[in-house]
């Protein structure tokens, strides 16, 4: 039993030590990562607002993040209504088949997205990243919706049509605000994929770099680390945020239709 | 059904590719009748009414609702309304706005909605639970939403699609009562489709019996629990034995039957739905139709048999004995009311028992 419990901590030590590390330097005043801490500064925040690089990476990451989350949700959206009310020849494979990337190694993915480029003679950049990334999170913008689907009642909606609604209007007044939920917790949860994804990214990215690609080039040089360190704060929080919002919109969607919890992330 | 019918079904067949989900069904249900569908699962009931509501095409054939053939009708322009076997009470909206769905397209003010809505809700005893959530009903409650809501559009005709299946025997059996009250109430035509047959001879008007897509028996509760056409029917609708049985012709059209155990009768031609089937037959007859003797009672001679108890079941107010006749292959149930100074019996006792002709149904 004490063993038990010393593992769970050493566990959980292994596993957020590191992220408890990251504000600490972030906010040390010393270019070098080590014990003693140096003071407390703002000033690696403050850099961060000084280099424009930096700038346009992290916009170029919003784009790329915001294009996946609404693509791979209406992607999602129309593949998660067909698996759960319609039955259809090879469905199961063809379902299988989508959600194969959630398996995939991603370095896969990206040599062999970068290589189908370059034969086909395409420059790599922002739009290559978007194919990319919307190909990884689709399989959980599915996994997300299909729960959504699934939940609902199917005479919900030949009520609707019953009591004098059209199929149109049905969908406006009840099967929308019953996956609404689902929705959102999927753009956000693939806004969140796309937005700290680096290995297809680093392949696809050209000169155009992402944020975690950004970052990773910074790491060559040791005065930047602290930068390094403050960026890595403020993704982390940002993050958890988004995940955090992601789980209450689902759980709202839960407590509004009345259904039990059945899993979750977290 | 003295009244005019309100919906008119013309040889309506129904396949899903191979499968005949529907056969040749014919029938008129009347304007203020309470039908119902009843049939075990997969005899197409279900696929019949959602048919007449507009859900399924059919293959071929009419359905006619007041008049108007529905062929090509969507659901949302026909003068039905249905309560779904879940209910399918919309979790995201309040009872009231549950109840007034139907309204949204019906031209009232608002107040007028208001005052629909809580009619329809006074009508099925929700006056008070306007507001509530309606997840946060129970399953009885459910379901009086659900009927609020397709009845507050005054429909031609209320589909019922096995309405009290997800209640608790208890609440069933209140939820039976109310529902013809209110039938009675509102004088809207009723469609209930149920499995349960008991559901079925306390509610229905008439009832149509379905077997594989087509319609088996369709008469009064009373017809078909006392004059089954077939022996089909008879084993669904509640319980009965067959006794083996050696008919000729008897007179005016009836029968003449040897049947083993119980000794020689005459069955009229009523007792004959499916003609009379010369030489080998059966005959059926219901377990509270056969009675027996207790000490110091008699039966009429000619109508008496004797036989052995095989198994008794004891039910509180029933108790329910398997008789083996002398001469016969195999034991008979028997139903018999427990009455105070009236003594169950016990296995291997030696009994009397009466029977009555009339209570006998012929079949080949």
């Amino acid at each position: 039993m004490n063993g038990l419990r010393a593992y769970a901590v050493v566990y959980l030590v292994f596993l957020y030590a590191p992220i408890v590390l990251l504000p600490l330097f972030a906010f040390n005043d010393g270019t070098i990562i080590a014990f003693p801490l140096q003071g407390f500064t703002t000033r690696w925040f403050v850099d961060l607002f000084n280099t424009p690089a930096l700038h346009e990476a992290t916009l170029n990451s919003l784009i790329i993040a915001v294009s996946v989350a609404i693509l791979s949700t209406i992607l999602g959206l129309f593949a998660a209504r067909a698996a759960s009310r319609y039955s259809f020849p090879g469905k199961g494979g063809i379902i299988g088949f989508i959600m194969l990337p959630l398996v995939l190694p991603e370095v896969i993915v990206a040599i062999s997205l970068l290589l189908v480029l370059m034969q086909l003679g395409l420059d790599t950049g922002t739009w290559s990243i978007i194919a990319g990334h919307t190909l990884i999170c689709t399989p959980f913008a599915i996994a997300i919706l299909q729960g959504s689907f699934a939940n609902m009642d199917r005479s919900l909606e030949e009520a609707s049509v019953d009591l004098g609604e059209t199929p149109w209007s049905t969908f406006r007044l009840i099967t929308l605000p019953l996956v609404m939920p689902g929705i959102v917790a999927s753009l956000l949860i693939c806004f969140t994929i796309s937005l700290d994804e680096f290995i297809i990214a680093f392949f696809l990215s050209g000169n155009e770099p992402t944020l975690p690609v950004y970052l990773w080039g910074q790491l060559r040089f040791p005065a930047r680390l602290p930068v390094v360190m403050a960026l890595g704060t403020i993704l982390v929080v940002l993050s958890v945020l988004l995940l955090v919002t992601a789980e209450m919109f689902r759980r709202r969607g839960l407590r509004r239709t009345g259904q039990k919890d059945t899993g979750g992330f977290l | 059904m003295s009244q005019k019918p309100i919906i008119t079904l013309e040889s309506v067949e129904k396949y899903y590719g191979d499968y005949h989900a529907l056969r040749g069904i014919t029938a008129d249900i009347g304007q203020g009748e309470f039908f119902s569908l009843l049939g075990p699962s997969g005899c197409g009931k279900t696929t019949l009414l959602r048919a007449i509501a507009g859900f399924e095409d059919i293959s071929s054939g009419r359905i006619m609702l007041s008049g108007q053939d529905m062929e090509g009708v969507p659901p949302n322009n026909r003068p039905t309304n249905m309560v779904f076997q879940s209910y399918a009470i919309f979790p995201h909206l309040s009872v009231s706005e549950n109840v007034g769905f139907g309204l949204r397209k019906s031209g009232m003010s608002r107040d007028e909605k208001r005052r629909a809505v809580g009619e329809a809700l006074d009508m099925v005893g929700l006056g008070e639970f306007g507001g509530r959530a309606a997840h946060a009903l129970s399953g009885g409650q459910r379901q009086r939403v659900a009927l609020a809501r397709a009845l507050i559009l005054k429909p031609k005709v209320l589909l019922l699609d096995e309405p009290l299946s997800a209640l608790d025997k208890k609440m069933r059996e209140v939820m039976q009562v109310e529902l013809i009250k209110l039938q009675r109430e509102v004088g809207i035509t009723f469609i209930l489709v149920t499995h349960d047959q008991e559901e079925a001879l306390v509610m229905s008007d008439r009832i149509a019996v379905m077997f594989e897509g087509g319609i088996a028996q369709l008469d009064d509760p009373e017809t078909l629990y006392r004059r089954p056409k077939s022996r089909r029917v008879a084993e669904f609708i509640g319980m009965m034995n067959f006794l083996p049985a050696q008919a000729t012709e008897g007179p005016d059209g009836g029968a003449s039957v040897e049947v083993a155990g119980l000794g020689r009768m005459d069955l009229l031609a009523v007792q004959c739905p499916s003609g009379v089937p010369i030489g080998k037959a059966e005959v059926g007859v219901r377990p509270e139709s056969l009675t027996l003797l207790y000490e110091g009672q008699g039966a009429e001679a000619g109508r008496a048999a004797t036989g052995s108890v095989t198994e008794v079941v004891y039910y509180g107010d029933m108790t329910y004995y398997d008789i083996l006749l002398d001469g016969a292959p195999r034991p008979v149930r028997v139903s018999m009311r427990n009455m105070p100074g009236r003594r169950v019996l016990d296995i291997g006792e030696a009994v009397n028992l009466a029977w009555d002709p009339q209570a006998m149904v012929l079949f080949p």
